[in-house]
């Protein structure tokens, strides 16, 4: 069955992608689900949770609450806590018990923003989507919110979808560095090290950067709205870093060559090593193995993801008997892969570890490393 | 939180100005990150042998699989992902049915009990869970399934937490009980051999069972043999009456006390039941004295802070320390229930005693905020008021009695002689079970 699994974990839900994605914002963010139920997000998808303090809660709802559909107590609780903590804006989400009683985020978000006169958010989760749906529709959301028209920024970039979920602490200011040494203004990192006031400048770029897929909503909106042309890719190791730093040059300077895609970061179809994992990030790794190493692999996107990462493999693999029975056809002679993958590989495969917080949490937290703008050949050898 | 004045819902009261009954209006609520407290996939991981399976939705999967996964237990769970059309297509119990026998097939070797976990949702739109267990019981005989309940949104009427540890004992079968035999049951950590509590049951010649010292499946079964049982923690309570009305066994709640008069009032009634005479505990007790006020000797007037995670009874407790010169200066608590007569004595003797609110939203930026240097009790008391200086214990931490006072009071010194990397210690789950983090 598609939705049974034996041993390996489910990835983040859509809940924990909004609030990873809106942490580090200065927002008010409620998801709307029983006491306690944040602690699967504060313990096991947010490193930030004991450093950094954001203002994201949860409802506590009842059973009762549900029952009697008892909105004005969510309402009430949300202005209460407004007031008291004076967020720059309220987002809210919810779980599967609103979404069995048909709770009516549009309706709900908008009694708020009227009793607290603060601009409020409504994000259309319900707990059984992965953390990419959510994290796409708040970056969506955040810029149709404050992004304004401003004055172009020669080379200006916005990078989109980075969050602590798919990357480690830090990657913003190794993205921020590589996008410096090659002459490119950041403008905003859309949601790690960034503000507000960031997201408010974001229409001045010249390009956006899609590092995950959890990016690409926006960067097709900002595409739409501002006339910003986008690139998806991740800058890891050297020569796939100069790569991609050369298309998003041509890109800005001549948009019609406009291709949000680097070859060839959708892999190769012969490749006998499997990258599983988030799309544009496991593409990116796979450009960087050729680039550096003349290592021939193929991204396996068990995650929502374009068409264009999976062109060399199956539709759809989502489900662990899937991913294994792909795995055992293929027999790869080597995987790159979160370490919990380890027991559905075929015996004779080989396993690279590169844990993937969206998938293991903190389990493996230790041994993340940043491969952006790296050598990489010491990790990959 | 810089601003603590004009708060819609201030995240403490004042003892002198708290509705004993209410302490505090509900609301958002915060989590913070000190994560000592069991939940329900490390209590199911104490029946030997069992293997859960839980059915709910991705984002409620999430937290009980890494649970499992930070304690090194990724192979005792399995799951089934619910989404919404398997609400309405008619096919919820048999989805559920089909999943759990799958992934029974998979399995290396046959696991004696199946913990099946549903969810609120699955409740909420009357889930046939009868029928699912016994349908899975026709398909496999040899395997014992129990239905098992993660309903956070049922909270007010019977906590997730008290729910596990009475389904734990589910899949024990009837067998005849035995008059020297007394269980413990409804902690997640076995009981202090040092307490009056095991050497009364000792010393009247009873052989003492708790499923958190059975090392194997064959040796949880005999907990059914088990004439007596005690549960203390409230949370426990549940499991010691649905053995009484299941099995038969007696049931003594004899609730983990901070007061002398307490203490001795649970020994009496358990050495009636037992049907031996009352031991003299005048020793224990002077022992439980002495332990404090050597305590209070090196502490002085430290101020300590104590919160509900560590111990039950935190007002009974923060009582019993005033009453010996400590000064007790803010007890972390959502309720004074069953701790009345503490509370009333406290405010008599310090109304300006701060009761703070755990969960409280304007608790976020709380350990940011200055402090003088506190003593705490309790892994939330140590968050919150940013010390290293802190007794690190879940739920008495398995202490009982004088013996408990004693050993609490020498934790006291040892916290404050001793600071912990308080970072480290609080981002661990589970507090005793295995960790990956380590």
């Amino acid at each position: 069955m598609k939705n049974v699994s034996k041993i390996i974990p489910c990835y983040a839900a859509d809940t924990s992608g909004v609030c990873s994605a809106l942490y580090e914002l200065g927002g008010l963010t409620v998801v709307h689900d029983a006491s306690g139920c944040n602690s699967t997000y504060s313990t096991h998808d947010e490193p930030r949770w004991y450093d950094v303090r954001s203002k994201i809660y949860i409802s506590a709802m009842t059973e009762l609450d549900m029952v009697l559909g008892n909105d004005e107590k969510f309402i009430s609780d949300v202005v209460s806590a407004a007031h008291d903590q004076e967020p720059e804006f309220i987002s809210i989400c919810g779980s599967p018990m609103p979404m069995m009683t048909g709770f009516d985020y549009d309706a709900v978000a908008y009694e708020i923003g009227q009793r607290s006169g603060i601009k409020t958010i409504p994000l259309h989760t319900n707990g059984t989507r992965s953390y990419i749906e959510g994290a796409s529709e708040a970056f969506v959301e955040i810029i149709k919110a404050y992004a304004e028209e401003t004055e172009k920024t020669k080379n200006g970039v916005n990078v989109l979808g980075l969050t602590p979920l798919d990357f480690p602490l830090g990657a913003d200011r190794d993205i921020k560095k590589w996008l410096d040494e090659n002459g490119f203004k950041c403008i905003c990192t859309l949601a790690m090290g960034c503000t507000v006031d960031d997201v408010r400048k974001m229409a001045g770029a010249a390009l956006n950067l899609v590092v995950s897929h959890s990016g690409l909503a926006a960067a097709e909106y900002m595409k739409e709205q501002f006339g910003i042309p986008y690139v998806c890719g991740v800058p890891f190791g050297k020569g796939f870093s100069k790569k991609l730093a050369d298309h998003m040059i041509s890109v800005i300077t001549d948009s019609d060559s406009f291709s949000p895609f680097v070859l060839p970061c959708d892999g190769f179809p012969d490749a006998d090593t499997i990258i599983i994992g988030e799309s544009i990030t496991s593409g990116s790794l796979a450009a960087a193995l050729w680039s550096d190493m003349k290592i021939t692999a193929k991204p396996l996107c068990t995650l929502p993801s374009h068409r264009f990462f999976t062109r060399h493999s199956a539709e759809d693999i989502y489900a662990e008997e899937d991913i294994e029975a792909y795995l055992k056809e293929t027999a790869p002679k080597t995987v790159i892969a979160d370490p919990l993958y380890k027991y559905i590989l075929p015996k004779e495969t080989k396993l690279i570890t590169l844990p993937h917080f969206a998938f293991s949490g903190r389990c493996f937290a230790k041994d993340m490393h940043s491969l952006i703008n790296r050598e990489i050949k010491e990790y990959f050898k | 939180m810089s601003r603590t004045d004009g708060l819609d819902k201030p995240c403490f009261v004042k003892i002198k100005d708290a509705n004993r009954d209410e302490l505090f209006a509900s609301g958002l609520e915060y989590n913070p990150p000190a994560r000592g407290m069991w939940n329900i996939v490390h209590s199911g991981m104490l029946l030997p042998g069992a293997h859960e399976i839980f059915a709910c939705a991705q984002g409620c999967l999430r937290g009980v699989i890494l649970t499992a996964a930070e304690m090194l237990e990724l192979d005792r769970l399995s799951w089934i992902s619910v989404s919404e059309s398997d609400m309405f297509d008619g096919t919820l119990e048999s989805d559920i049915v089909d999943g759990v026998c799958e992934i029974i097939e998979k399995l290396d070797k046959k696991p004696p009990v199946i913990l099946l976990y549903l969810s609120c949702i699955h409740l909420f739109v009357g889930v046939d869970f009868e029928a699912i267990i016994s349908e899975l019981s026709q398909k496999h005989p040899e395997i014992t399934f129990v239905d098992c309940y993660m309903t956070p949104t049922m909270r007010q009427t019977v906590s997730p937490v008290a729910k596990m540890s009475s389904q734990l004992y589910c899949a024990l079968k009837p067998l005849p009980l035995k008059d020297k035999v007394v269980g413990i049951v409804g902690n997640d950590r076995a009981t202090d051999e040092d307490s009056e509590l095991v050497k009364i049951i000792r010393s009247a010649g009873c052989e003492l069972r708790d499923i958190t010292l059975c090392k194997t499946f064959e040796e949880y079964l005999t907990l059914a043999e088990c004439s007596l049982n005690i549960s203390y923690i409230p949370t426990g309570f549940l499991a010691g009456e649905d053995l009484e009305h299941r099995l038969g066994a007696n049931h003594l709640h004899l609730p983990a006390r901070y007061s002398y008069e307490g203490i001795k009032d649970n020994y009496k009634r358990l050495c009636d039941e037992l049907g031996i005479d009352m031991p003299d505990f005048s020793h224990d007790e002077a022992a439980a004295e002495k332990s404090l006020l050597k305590a209070k000797e090196i502490i002085g007037d430290t101020p300590i802070a104590i919160d509900f995670t560590a111990v039950t009874r935190p007002f009974e407790l923060a009582w019993l320390l005033c009453e010996h010169g400590f000064n007790v200066k803010h007890i972390i608590a959502d309720s004074a229930a069953g701790e009345e007569d503490s509370f009333d004595k406290l405010c008599a003797h310090d109304p300006e005693i701060k009761i703070w609110y755990a969960v409280n939203v304007n608790m976020l930026e709380m350990p940011e905020q200055d402090h003088e240097h506190i003593l705490a009790v309790g892994q939330k008391a140590a968050y919150y008021f940013a010390t290293d200086s802190f007794v690190n214990i879940i739920v008495n931490g398995g202490y009982y009695g004088f013996s408990g006072i004693a050993k609490i009071a020498d934790l006291m010194i040892d916290a404050y002689n001793t600071p912990k990397d308080r970072r480290e210690v609080l981002r661990l789950k589970g507090m005793g079970c295995a960790s990956c983090l380590v």
